[in-house]
C-alpha cells in the first residue's frame, strides 16, 4: 500500500559521506483535527523510522504527529563497507514498511 | 447579561470544541528537561535551518545540523526538535552515530501557529547544545477540515 522513494547513491568511495534521503506516502493524520460531522479523525502516524547498513543501525528518528503528510527524512552515513541499506517505517494501524537500496563502495 | 458577557460567552463556546489542547512554553520547557534532565543546555554548535516566514504551516522545510568531527571519539549522539503551540511539545528525536559521517537532519513539519522552535543535540560527552528560531505561520496546520 505505502509507495516509497529513495534517493541514494548507488557507488561510493570508501570512507564518503553520502546523502539518504527518504520520502514515504502516508496521511500523518494527527488525531486532533475534526473530520466533515465535526468528529475527531483517530490518529494515525508513523512512529519510527530507522536505517541500517549490513544490519547495524545507523539513523533512527522518532516521528510525532508534527511531521508533515509523507513525511522525508534525509540523513548522512560514512561509506565504510559496500552493503544493504534497510529502510523500516512503523507506525499505528500496525504499519511497517521496508525498503531496500545497495551502495556499492570502492 | 450585558453585550460583553454574551460575548465572552459566546467566544467560549465557540472556540472550545474545535482548539485541540496546544502546548505551551512550559510544556516546551518540560519536555525539553524529560531529554536534558538537570544538564546545562549551551546555546551554540547547531544550526536550524527553515524559513521564517512560513505562508503554508502543513509542510515547513527544516534543517538540524551540528558543528561535531563524528568520529568514534567526539560525535552527536541525539538531535531533538520541540515547538512552543503545536498540540504536542515533540516534533521528533532522531539518533546519531559516528557512522554518519557529518550531522545533518532533514524532514518537514507542521506548525499550528506562529512560534520559537528548538533544536537541542546531545554530544558523546554528554554536554547538550541548542539552537532556536522564531518563526511567523500565515496558514496553520492541523485545524482545517479534511474534505
Amino acid at each position: 500500500m505505502a509507495n516509497v522513494l529513495v534517493n541514494a547513491p548507488k557507488t561510493a568511495k570508501r570512507g564518503a559521506v553520502v546523502e539518504i534521503k527518504a520520502l514515504i506516502l502516508h496521511p500523518m493524520e494527527t488525531g486532533f483535527r475534526p473530520g466533515t460531522m465535526g468528529k475527531i479523525i483517530p490518529r494515525n502516524i508513523i512512529e519510527r523510522f530507522t536505517a541500517t547498513w549490513n544490519d547495524a543501525e545507523i539513523f533512527s528518528m522518532d516521528m510525532s504527529p508534527a511531521i508533515s503528510a509523507n513525511p522525508f527524512v534525509s540523513f548522512f552515513a560514512m561509506a565504510a563497507e559496500s552493503g544493504t541499506v534497510r529502510l523500516r517505517w512503523t507506525g499505528d494501524e500496525g504499519l511497517v514498511v521496508e525498503e531496500r537500496v545497495a551502495i556499492a563502495v570502492e | 447579561m450585558d453585550r460583553r458577557r454574551f460575548l465572552a460567552g459566546t467566544a467560549a463556546i465557540v472556540v472550545l470544541p474545535f482548539g485541540p489542547a496546544s502546548a505551551t512554553p512550559e510544556a516546551m520547557a518540560e519536555a525539553i528537561r524529560k531529554v536534558v534532565g538537570d544538564a546545562a543546555v549551551t546555546e551554540g554548535r547547531v544550526t536550524l535551518d527553515l524559513p521564517p516566514l512560513i505562508e503554508n504551516g502543513n509542510t515547513v522545510p527544516l534543517v538540524v545540523s551540528v558543528e561535531s568531527p563524528m568520529t568514534v571519539a567526539d560525535h552527536v549522539k541525539a538531535i531533538h526538535v520541540f515547538n512552543e503551540k503545536n498540540p504536542q511539545p515533540n516534533v521528533f528525536s532522531a539518533r546519531l552515530s559516528a557512522r554518519n559521517g557529518k550531522a545533518t537532519v532533514g524532514t518537514r513539519i507542521k506548525l499550528g501557529d506562529s512560534q520559537k522552535i528548538v533544536a537541542i543535540a546531545e554530544t558523546s560527552d554528554g554536554k547538550f547544545w541548542s539552537a532556536s528560531a522564531d518563526v511567523i505561520v500565515t496558514l496553520a496546520a492541523c485545524l482545517e477540515e479534511s474534505t
